[in-house]
């Protein structure tokens, strides 16, 4: 779909072409994006080492790993919201971290993101909150943003409730707003924060299946970091599985199910034994239970 | 601890403010850079005018008249020993529109709406509305910052103008309809003393400065904030703390300058 730009739609400067190139993008083999030996570090405790993915055209994949083990770090480097120490990230044939703040704008709008809470704007309604982009970067005329909107907010099924506030929806509901939103300008990536976490199950089951959908009817890619493997799996065209700043295991939904790598079991099964650790890193039980009290750190305890 | 231990800390102290000055800095030259949006799209300040200015309009005009009105008794306690009761309309009007309008008004803004900004600005932070603005391509600073900047610059001047009205308004009731000073001496004697251009102009000047300095702390402790609801809590005590101690610092300085041949 061309972009009308700022100015073009009222000028009457906007002629459709007779061939629109950005067609081949459609049919590049070429992937969406391309990770390639990415290490990211904050000072010297490093959150990610030699980070190696590739997301196709037209598929959904999943990042699945324990909190703190580098998916949302690595959905940031995509967006280019943080610098990697070394590597790249190439989105749509471009290495992110290398471009200017325009051009990375000019990416970002070809992309989307649904954070793990919706991060909806709070001051306004959701009518507001889809049509959002749409008055930033383009010139449409208001009665076109309003069939936009409600056009949107029909594809995830709330466009009985554009008039309602964001502190009015429930958690399934606003981040099916957040979905809307995030497909405002149709764009070739969208990149999903948790977007299971803390839904009921048929909130869970309805999110999970407009992921899918969505990226089906606009042939878009997606990006779903996520610990839910149950819903997560029925969706998912590939995972990758990550543990502390690595990947441990990748392969097809099927693969992953089948997968006999101890990490992957214990975390597809949801076992309490296996290579990933309950306790956080300690000294000796004993030890401290018998060595000297510290002193007190003052006289409120 | 030792000597070295206390120097190193002290040091330590003393660099990270010199650091978070610096960055503070570079924040406010950032905002006048991406003013643009704010200016253009003039919508977006006026709503934060509203937010700032309209709805701090209840404070500032009952504070206004009570420091006018304790101005009065005070001013005529004092004037009436030295047999110039009438001078009370100058008294009034001058204290109010050199000093008290714009620092009172000032603090009570920072208090209001200073701590406001902050919190609204750190908590869409701590909610990732500012990351999502800017994965939409849409520059925090310059959507959210620079119209909340500006909106605090154009209503201090304007809400001091109203303190001082309002406190003028305060005295005379005072004065001239409780005490029985003379209502012609009132009004002629402060229409005769006070200065247009060194006075009152310098009173906006010297609002908004602080109406600049108020919207630059709020707003930079706002996106500086920890995103958490501690971090928002201390963001904002430290905006109020910070903005008073400024606002009286500034006042100093600019007062200096501006009434030193007086």
């Amino acid at each position: 779909m061309k972009l009308v730009r700022r100015g073009q739609w009222r000028a009457g400067r906007y002629n459709p072409p007779f061939f629109d190139f950005r067609i081949l993008l459609l049919v590049s083999s070429e992937p969406l994006v391309q990770i390639r030996d990415l290490n990211f570090a904050y000072d010297s405790r490093a959150i990610l080492t030699g980070i190696n993915m590739t997301i196709p055209r037209g598929s959904i994949v999943a990042i699945m790993g324990l909190s703190g083990c580098g998916k949302t770090t690595t959905l940031r480097l995509i967006g280019g919201q943080l610098r990697p120490s070394s590597g790249e990230v190439r989105v749509a044939g471009q290495v992110v971290h290398e471009l200017d703040d325009k051009g990375l704008y000019a990416l970002r709008r070809r992309m989307g993101m649904l954070f793990q809470f919706g991060a909806l704007f709070t001051d306004m309604s959701v009518y507001d909150n889809v049509a959002f982009q749409m008055r930033e970067h383009t010139d449409l005329p208001e009665e076109l943003i309003h069939d936009l909107v409600l056009l949107k907010l029909h594809a995830v099924g709330l466009r009985g409730a554009h008039r309602l506030m964001p502190a009015e929806l429930s958690g399934g509901m606003a981040r099916r707003v957040a979905l809307a939103r995030a497909i405002a300008l149709d764009p070739m990536l969208i990149m999903y924060d948790e977007p299971f976490a803390g839904l009921d199950p048929i909130s869970l089951s309805i999110v999970g299946e407009l992921i899918r959908k969505l990226t089906d009817a606009l042939g878009i890619s997606a990006i779903v970091v996520t610990h839910d493997v149950q819903e997560s799996l029925k969706i998912v065209d590939y995972v990758y599985f990550m543990a502390a700043g690595k990947i441990v295991a990748e392969g097809t939904a099927e693969d992953i199910k089948n997968s006999t790598e101890p990490f992957v079991h214990q975390f597809v099964w949801g076992e309490i034994d296996g290579p990933m650790n309950f306790h956080f890193p300690a000294p000796d039980y004993r030890e401290e239970m018998f060595a000297q009290p510290g002193k007190p750190r003052g006289w409120w305890g | 601890m030792t000597p070295v231990e206390l120097l190193r800390q002290l040091g330590n102290r003393v660099t990270s403010r010199v650091w978070r000055l610096g960055f503070a800095s570079r924040f406010m030259l950032m905002t006048v850079l991406y003013s643009g949006t704010a200016l253009k799209r003039f919508h977006l300040t006026m709503r934060e005018i509203y937010f700032t200015g309209v709805l701090s309009l209840i404070i500032i005009l009952v504070s206004g008249l009570f420091v006018g009105m304790v101005l009065g008794l005070q001013g005529y306690d004092t004037l009436q020993r030295y047999g110039s009761s009438e001078a009370l309309g100058i008294l009034v009007a001058l204290s109010l529109v050199r000093e008290l309008g714009p620092v009172v008004a000032a603090l009570l803004f920072a208090s209001r709406a200073g701590s406001a900004i902050t919190a609204e600005i750190g908590l869409m932070k701590a909610t990732e509305q500012l990351s999502a603005m800017e994965m939409m391509a849409v520059n925090p600073i310059a959507r959210v910052v620079a119209p909340r900047f500006w909106a605090g610059v154009i209503s201090m001047p304007l809400l001091a103008a109203l303190f001082s009205a309002m406190g003028v308004f305060g005295g005379y009731l005072v004065g001239v309809q409780l005490i029985g000073v003379d209502e012609g001496s009132f009004w002629s004697q402060m229409q005769a003393a006070v200065d247009f251009r060194q006075d009152i102009m310098n009173g906006v000047i010297k609002s908004a400065v602080f109406g600049a300095i108020v919207s630059w702390i709020a707003v930079f402790e706002g996106y500086d904030a920890d995103p958490t609801a501690e971090g928002v809590s201390r963001a904002t005590t430290r905006t109020v703390v910070t903005s008073s101690l400024a606002i009286l610092a500034a006042d100093f300085v600019l007062t200096a300058f501006m009434f030193r041949g007086i």
